[in-house]
């Protein structure tokens, strides 16, 4: 489904990416770990398109097409979903008429059928049961006023009404108490099927206790330091980041003394 | 220069003799002494100039060059019926006001639903009756106090309706007023200059909510040149909308200022949405001790409008309180000036003043000019201010497009979404309704609002 091939990628003129590699088949569930700064979320943007970040070389295909060449609103129309870090609030536009607005938009790109606000009212209320969202949320303005937590839930609650093929979590455990991460990640695993894929962005080994990966990536200075199954996040928790440092990826470190 | 001055001034004179020997046998020899002390400056100072810092960005030259024509009593226009009621809000049925350039109508106003002991009459009637003639002369003659230029001169000397509202002690309306002032040219040659003048008194504990609205059915060329005086008494409370919708060919230019008593609270909300050219003084004074008001506004052009806001919030005595955000939303070639002052005079100890102004630019030839001024006197006070001229943020945007939502309507529905933040607090549906319309008619985005 996603193919990533030597992606290098800067913001800034600054190197972030320095040749990734990625292969993520439909139905399988894939963790990119790594410590701040190692560019973990910087290949999440990459992917959704963000113009911040610049690709220098090499390609990403997403079912055979050419990724990279699609606008963002492509990109999503298309089929891929990148849960935010920190989602934006939208004053005055309430969850209801934004998600109708991205699920129509996608509809009418698969040629599928348009919903009017009425009919999108029960597939909403059916998708936001997925993560204990309560109808009030819907007609509140889009992330205004939310707590973390209901951000984060705010995001599978998209995700679960745009349906698609790929989803990439960009820290979406990060700043969730037990409970709200246990609601998310559920929402998680309701909505993954043998035909999607999911690519978690993570800097924790928290979230791989309720999300289970197929494979584990570590990302150290933009490039793949360590990859494997989903042990090799539990060997991480244990050693922690320093570990990579220390062991296989001394290549990586940067001599002190040269700056 | 001085020639064409006088010759523009003539326009006004000729209406300024012909109003007064009229008004002669009528009006109270203290207002035509006032009317006169009034022309009689216009005539010194005449429009002002960009040379004067209160103007230096906003250039009147086109509304001294216009011969305009006051409009002193009904001049045969009317208003479509149909056009009419879409301006009529629900929650003011039978508490509305019509003015048409300026001149009260009674036949198009109804102020039926308003509590018996509220006065709210024409102010021409009131400058007249026994009962009430010395509390608007007490009003008038206090209007030293407004910021004194050729337009408040203007509006003082020639100004022949408006409202005279006066809220009884402890009474509390929960029903709005709405003032409306309809611009039109009508089937008349020469182009009309309104200047209708406002006074509200809310006595000790009085509570209201009033919305001022200015609107037109056509795009005709026209004057608006408003004073609005507001005067609250102790503990007294006034809610006041202004909404400026003028015609995109209209020239609008409006005063609002008010004094507050002891414990009163001023909630002003000022929307800019249409004319020409328009330019709104909004003076607080806080002259007693626990005032407090809110002075917020939005203002939205586009084109070659030009749209200027003056404000002074005036700290007078100690712990009194003010907020102030404005918002503006700049396209095409408009420009809008800002200049907020906050003065803490001294011995204001104990005050609370925040003021923000925030400005999106949607095109490069749009442009603001801000200037908001904190003047503090007084040592024992929390005041902060702040200014901020920008695009929409990328991360928003791209917020928004990574949900599929293409560029335009990201962009739009983040233009809308900064309005919003003005506009959400409105407290009557039928005004919040109409400008999140309004607004989002103008970004051509279509979205039921609630």
């Amino acid at each position: 489904m996603l193919e990533i091939r030597n992606l290098h990628a800067s913001v800034d003129g600054n190197e972030i990416l320095k040749g990734i590699n990625l292969i993520v088949n439909k139905g399988e569930v894939h963790a990119i770990m790594g410590p701040n700064g190692s560019g973990k979320s910087t290949l999440a943007k990459v992917l959704a398109g963000h113009p911040q970040y610049e690709v220098t070389a090499g390609e990403v295909l997403f079912e055979g097409k050419n990724l990279l060449s699609m606008p963002p609103d492509e990109r999503a129309r298309e089929g891929v979903f990148m849960a935010f870090q920190y989602p934006v609030e939208v004053p005055g536009v309430s969850n209801a008429q934004f998600l109708r607005m991205a699920y129509n938009e996608k509809q009418k790109h698969i040629g599928a059928e348009e919903l009017d606000p009425l009919e999108f009212k029960d597939l909403l209320k059916e998708k936001a049961k997925l993560v204990e969202m309560d109808a009030s949320f819907m007609t509140r303005s889009v992330n205004e006023g939310f707590s973390g937590g209901e951000k984060k839930r705010n995001e599978i609650l998209q995700m679960a009404v745009l349906d698609p093929k790929l989803s990439v979590l960009d820290e979406t455990d990060s700043g969730l108490d037990i409970d709200a991460l246990r609601i998310v990640a559920g929402g998680v695993n309701k909505l993954h099927d043998p035909e999607k894929a999911v690519v978690l962005v993570t800097h924790y080994q928290r979230l791989l206790n309720y999300i289970v990966p197929d494979f584990v990536h570590v990302l150290y200075n933009g490039r793949m330091a360590k990859e494997g199954g989903k042990e090799l996040a539990l060997e991480l928790e244990e050693k922690g980041y320093d570990w990579l440092k220390n062991g296989n990826e001394k290549s990586a470190i940067v001599a002190p003394a040269a700056s | 220069m001085a020639t064409q001055l006088i010759k523009d001034q003539n326009v006004y004179s000729t209406a300024f003799r012909a109003a007064m020997h009229q008004r002669e046998m009528i009006e109270p020899s203290w207002l035509s002494r006032l009317r006169e002390n009034s022309f009689e400056k216009f005539e010194q100072t005449g429009f002002p100039v960009v040379q004067q810092e209160e103007w230096k960005y906003t250039n009147v030259a086109a509304i001294a060059k216009t011969n305009f024509a006051p409009v002193l009593s009904r001049n045969g226009t009317r208003p479509d019926n149909d056009w009419l009621a879409s301006f009529a809000y629900e929650e003011t049925r039978n508490s509305t006001a019509v003015f048409l350039n300026g001149i009260f109508q009674p036949d198009l106003s109804s102020l039926t639903a308003l509590p018996e002991d509220v006065v709210a009459i024409e102010l021409g009637a009131a400058l007249l009756s026994g009962q009430h003639g010395e509390s608007v002369r007490k009003q008038l003659e206090s209007g030293v106090q407004l910021a004194e230029n050729g337009f408040t001169s203007l509006n003082t000397a020639l100004f022949s309706s408006g409202l005279f509202l006066k809220i009884p002690r402890g009474q509390r309306i929960e029903r709005p007023i709405h003032l409306l002032f309809v611009g039109q040219a009508g089937h008349q040659d020469a182009l009309p200059a309104a200047f209708p003048r406002v006074l509200i008194v809310g006595e000790e504990n009085s509570s209201a909510t009033m919305i001022e609205s200015y609107a037109s059915p056509d795009d005709d060329v026209y004057l608006t040149n408003a004073i609005v005086e507001v005067r609250l008494g102790s503990g007294a409370r006034l809610e006041h909308y202004k909404v400026q919708r003028e015609s995109p060919n209209a020239f609008h230019v409006a005063t609002t200022s008010a004094d507050l008593g002891p414990n009163a609270t001023y909630d002003a909300t000022t929307i800019n949405f249409g004319a020409a050219l328009s330019r709104h003084d909004i003076d607080v004074r806080m002259d007693h001790e626990g005032a407090e008001c809110t002075v917020d506004g939005l203002y939205m052009v586009d084109g070659a409008q030009h749209t200027d806001t003056h404000s002074i919030i005036d700290h007078r005595q100690p712990r009194c309180r003010s907020q102030q955000l404005y918002k503006g939303i700049l396209d095409g070639k408009s420009r809008a000036v800002f200049n907020g002052k906050v003065f803490v005079r001294h011995g204001a100890q104990q005050t609370d003043a925040r003021q923000t102004n925030k400005n999106l630019l949607l095109s490069k030839e749009a442009r603001v000019d801000t200037k908001p001024q904190l003047e503090i006197f007084a040592d024992d006070v929390k005041c902060t201010h702040g200014a901020a001229i920008g695009q929409l943020e990328e991360d928003e945007v791209f917020y928004l497009e990574s949900r599929g939502i293409r560029p335009e309507l990201a962009r739009n529905l983040l233009t809308y979404g900064f309005a919003e933040e003005v506009i959400e607090k409105i407290k009557i549906t039928s005004v919040r309704q109409e400008l999140d319309a309004a607004v989002l008619n103008r970004l051509h985005v279509d979205l039921e609002v609630g």
